[in-house]
């Protein structure tokens, strides 16, 4: 509760910063400041410290893998706004408007990370999705930015209409729209209303995962959008929504759950296919990411295809593992000149930590021991393993696992093996440190991942 | 402690050195910190003999129930032997090359150090995991950053080849964790008792891994580019020890704890192994480069090895272990001339050379000693290795067709002296070309080492005892599981 009353809060209190003062090192200290506030409360959430008692009436459920993912949500924030502040003050003038607009976005994860009634998954979508369309066209004057604001948006509410269509067929169903209360209430002869509505809200999930057939907005969306919000769009936003995925479908849904792996592993297989195929024949590295953002979410698909203890771990670790690479990997990407991979070429002369760091980001995405990838990539397989059916999609996730290293390792090729000018923007010493510091938790947590799964039994 | 010692000595030091600027001082160091680990590993094997010296057991990823278990028994011993016996030699033996940032050059080289003897020493299957993908990334690197024409190309299909390798196994790894009840210990795998058709997927899982490392024909396409491309010091390291990994992987992970499908593959992965050795026989002797020579016939060489395996018997699989460290220095004998001929000329092609010892007479003696090795002539310690796996190979229960391998496996060795000698004929011998005009005889640091090369090429072959004892018990623990003699 702390978590969504104070983001809440936060955001409201970061427009009225923007009324006072338009001093660009104040509202980034503000909005830092905010985060860092966020942080702390949900930490002291963690460990039994409410500040606000609020009777939810049994709407919203804090537990501990909620709020462990709200810490890992809010961290990551914090270090993307650590690294990409002074690039979000630029994208246009309306500065504070922006971290308003974040803070909003993580209310709305931290509600669907603790739902326990279809309304409130409804309310906390719609809660991320409605800032990230205006973030999205927030580049006024660029076409491209404003075609990608549109198509988001109008694809987006499509995809709600099929959501609240999905709601309001399982209420028709169950009469309640309660998760506990609709797992007991059994109404024989409206079966297909509860299985087609499960269908619908499942459709409706996979387009805001951007799983594959519902993936085609990605690459324009990511594309378009000023690269700071791509960063976020590619990794909080995307991990919360899979944490609400996640929740609908692993715990309240379980009991129907055989019937669906054969579609969850359909979806997944595309997913895996499309990003990892696609992304090969990128020209720029933008367009890689968002084929790869694809890619990944196949992988973090296996937590909904096998339900279990490991993968409950696993989509944890894998959100962590994934959005600190991928906003590292956004943030060089938003100070390089030059979006194509050809740009990279002999960055490792220019910016050695940029690029010593970027390689740990991409070997950690495609998935090599010793960073926190390896281990999100093993807790999905052995989770799939140990659930014992569709084996066959195991070893479709490896080959494609196989083929991601290609796209990965072209980036790396072009830092450290071609020759070139890898001209970035200045570049300042705490940017380098704060990379450094994302390498080393990557690196560290990749040894040890133990120090975030402990915190979901103790 | 040992085990301990020998993973963070490389790795502190590798990664220090990246610190180091000047170059000479890197090496300097990087060559000390090699010194040092094999002066530990040797303390390990002489004064700090007992268990709780040569063991490390430690609680790793609890929700795993993965521990970090290093071990030092006779099969590890032998190879974590060979390690840290050939680093020192490698950068003493091409102390004159140079090499753009070579502190990061050094650097990575101890970091794939520190990986090798990992792989060697882990008892954990997780851990074996982490190990394995440690060795190959430095190595990645090493072969992109500091290789030939068509460096980057050759390095990513080799990378992804062996990547591929490795998920299968992980697949394998995590199949056997379930059916071990949660358990990565390899002690707990070699109790397991499968059906035969979970041994059977777990088999395929595994041996891919293993066979693309050593590489088994027909996964072997990579290596020979691979070794012609990287920087020779770096082509050393890849198949004086990193082939090993795969053999190794076969001894450790996969016959003991597979038993009944290794018996069963058995005569399948002989076939392929007799054809691949046949075949990269001939090519090698169509090899004009010196280096894909090698190459090609380091394939042969290890091919023989896994027929062993897939053949077994006391005799055999004992003479895999000692080869395996055989086959180590004697390569990397060739590697130093190689490397040696390649400063020196400029060329590695065996048609522009000729004639050298008129030039280089110590070079000559040394090298015909190797070469004689690598054919495994008696009195070198290749004879021993080779000879016991013909023996075991013929007398093996395993296959009907034992006779047929080993008369197959003769033959290569028969054109292994072929392509040897004609090598060395056409390099040394016959007349000097205006390029091996003006040769010089071979620098103090390239004799010394290949003179304790020789020294122990001989030695072995004399007086092999020492390392067949150290691997007795774990040969004949792979039999038992065999149900085998």
């Amino acid at each position: 509760m702390n978590a969504i009353i104070l983001s809440a809060l936060l955001g409201v209190v970061l427009m009225f910063t923007g009324i006072f003062t338009t001093n660009k090192s104040t509202i980034r200290t503000v909005a830092t400041a905010g985060l860092l506030l966020l942080l702390l409360a949900n930490i002291a959430e963690m460990n039994g410290w409410k500040l606000f008692e609020v009777n939810t009436r049994n709407m919203l459920v804090f537990n501990k893998f909620g709020l462990l993912f709200n810490t890992i949500a809010f961290s990551a924030t914090l270090l993307y706004f650590l690294l990409s502040a002074r690039d979000i003050l630029k994208v246009g003038i309306n500065g504070a408007e922006y971290f308003a607009l974040i803070f909003f976005i993580l209310c709305g994860v931290s509600i669907v990370s603790s739902f326990n009634t279809l309304l409130l998954l409804f309310l906390g979508i719609e809660i991320i999705s409605i800032p990230l369309y205006i973030l999205t066209g927030s580049d006024k004057r660029n076409l491209k930015s404003n075609e990608a604001a549109l198509k988001y948006f109008l694809m987006g509410s499509f995809s709600t209409g099929i959501m609240l269509m999905g709601i309001v067929l399982m209420y028709g169903a169950k009469g309640t729209f309660s998760i506990d209360a609709a797992l007991q209430a059994s109404n024989p002869g409206r079966e297909v209303w509860y299985t087609s509505g499960l269908l619908l809200l499942f459709i409706s999930m996979a387009f805001k995962v951007s799983a594959a057939p519902f993936h085609f907005w990605t690459p324009d969306v990511y594309d378009g959008a000023p690269t700071v919000f791509t960063s976020f769009m590619a990794t909080i936003v995307k991990a919360g929504v899979f944490i609400a995925f996640v929740r609908l479908f692993e715990y309240s849904f379980s009991g129907s759950g055989y019937d669906w792996k054969l579609i969850v592993s359909i979806v997944t297989a595309a997913t895996l296919f499309i990003g990892n195929i696609t992304a090969i024949f990128q020209q720029s590295v933008k367009r890689m990411l968002a084929y790869s953002s694809i890619a990944q979410a196949g992988f973090m698909l296996f937590a909904l295809f096998s339900y279990n203890t490991l993968s409950r771990e696993g989509i944890i670790l894998y959100t962590l593992g994934y959005s600190l690479a991928t906003i590292g990997i956004f943030a060089v990407l938003v100070k390089m000149k030059d979006y194509t991979f050809e740009g990279f070429n002999g960055l490792a002369r220019t910016q050695p930590v940029l690029a010593a760091t970027t390689t740990i980001f991409l070997l950690s995405l495609a998935g090599i021991p010793m960073t926190i990838g390896f281990f999100a990539k093993y807790f999905m397989l052995a989770s799939a393993v140990k659930s014992g059916s569709h084996l066959w999609l195991v070893f479709f996730a490896i080959l494609c696992a196989v083929v991601s290293v290609y796209y990965y390792f072209r980036v790396i090729q072009s830092m450290y093996f071609k020759d070139g000018a890898g001209a970035t923007e200045e570049i300042s010493p705490a940017f380098r440190w704060i990379l450094l510091l994302m390498a080393g938790l990557i690196i560290l947590f990749g040894i040890f991942p133990n120090m975030i799964l402990n915190y979901l039994y103790f | 402690m040992v085990p301990v010692l020998l993973i963070l000595i490389p790795l502190l030091t590798g990664v220090a050195l990246f610190a180091i600027r000047q170059e000479a001082t890197a090496k300097s160091i990087a060559f000390f910190s090699t010194l040092v680990s094999l002066a530990v590993m040797l303390a390990g094997m002489s004064v700090w003999k007992d268990a709780a010296h040569l063991s490390f057991n430690q609680p790793w990823i609890g929700a795993l129930n993965s521990h970090f278990h290093l071990e030092l028994d006779g099969m590890s011993q032998l190879l974590c032997l060979l390690t840290t016996l050939c680093f020192p030699l490698i950068i003493y033996s091409t102390w004159n090359n140079t090499y753009v940032d070579a502190n990061r050059f050094f650097g990575l080289m101890l970091l794939a150090q520190a990986g090798l003897l990992g792989v060697f020493m882990a008892m954990d299957a997780m851990l074996f995991y982490f190990f394995w993908e440690l060795a190959l990334i430095p190595l990645y690197f090493l072969c992109s950053r500091w290789g030939g024409e068509k460096r980057i190309q050759v390095t990513i299909k080799f990378f992804i080849y062996t990547f591929l390798g490795s998920l299968f196994m992980l697949i394998g790894l995590i199949m056997l964790y379930f059916k071990a009840g949660g358990s990565f210990a390899w002690a707990d795998f070699v109790k397991l008792s499968l059906t035969g058709r979970e041994e059977m997927t777990i088999f395929i899982l595994l041996v891919v891994a293993f066979a693309v490392k050593m590489p088994l024909f027909p996964f072997h396409t990579w290596q020979p580019d691979t070794y012609e491309q990287s920087p020779t010091a770096v082509t050393m390291i890849l198949s004086a020890i990193m082939a090993k990994m795969g053999v190794f992987g076969l001894l450790r992970w996969l016959a003991p704890v597979v038993p009944a499908a290794t018996y069963q593959w058995g005569d399948n992965f002989a076939t392929l192994a007799v054809v691949g050795m046949l075949y990269a026989s001939f090519v090698a002797i169509k090899q004009d480069d010196l280096k894909r020579l090698v190459a090609w016939s380091s394939i042969a060489h290890i091919g023989l090895m896994i027929l062993a395996l897939f053949a077994p018997s006391y005799s055999g699989i004992q003479g895999i272990m000692i080869q395996m460290f055989n086959h180590g220095i004697n390569i990397l004998g060739m590697w130093i001339v190689v490397n040696v001929i390649e400063q020196q000329f400029g060329t590695r092609k065996i048609s522009e050379l000729g004639g050298l010892a008129q030039k280089a007479p110590i070079l000559t003696i040394l090298l015909v000693i190797i070469a004689l090795a690598n054919i495994a002539m008696p009195l070198t310690n290749a004879f021993i290795g080779e000879f016991m796996m013909f023996n075991g190979i013929w007398g093996s229960t395993a296959t009907k067709f034992g006779m047929v391998y080993a008369i197959a496996g003769i033959i290569t060795i028969i054109l292994s002296a072929v392509y040897t000698l004609r090598m060395v004929q056409n390099v040394f011998y016959g007349p000097t070309n205006e390029r091996t005009e003006k040769a010089v005889d071979i620098r103090f640091n390239v004799q010394l080492a290949l003179a304790i090369l020789v020294v122990g090429i001989i030695l072995i072959g004399i007086y092999p005892k020492p390392l067949l004892s150290m691997t007795t018990e774990i040969s004949q623990q792979i039999l038992d599981r065999m149900n085998l003699k």
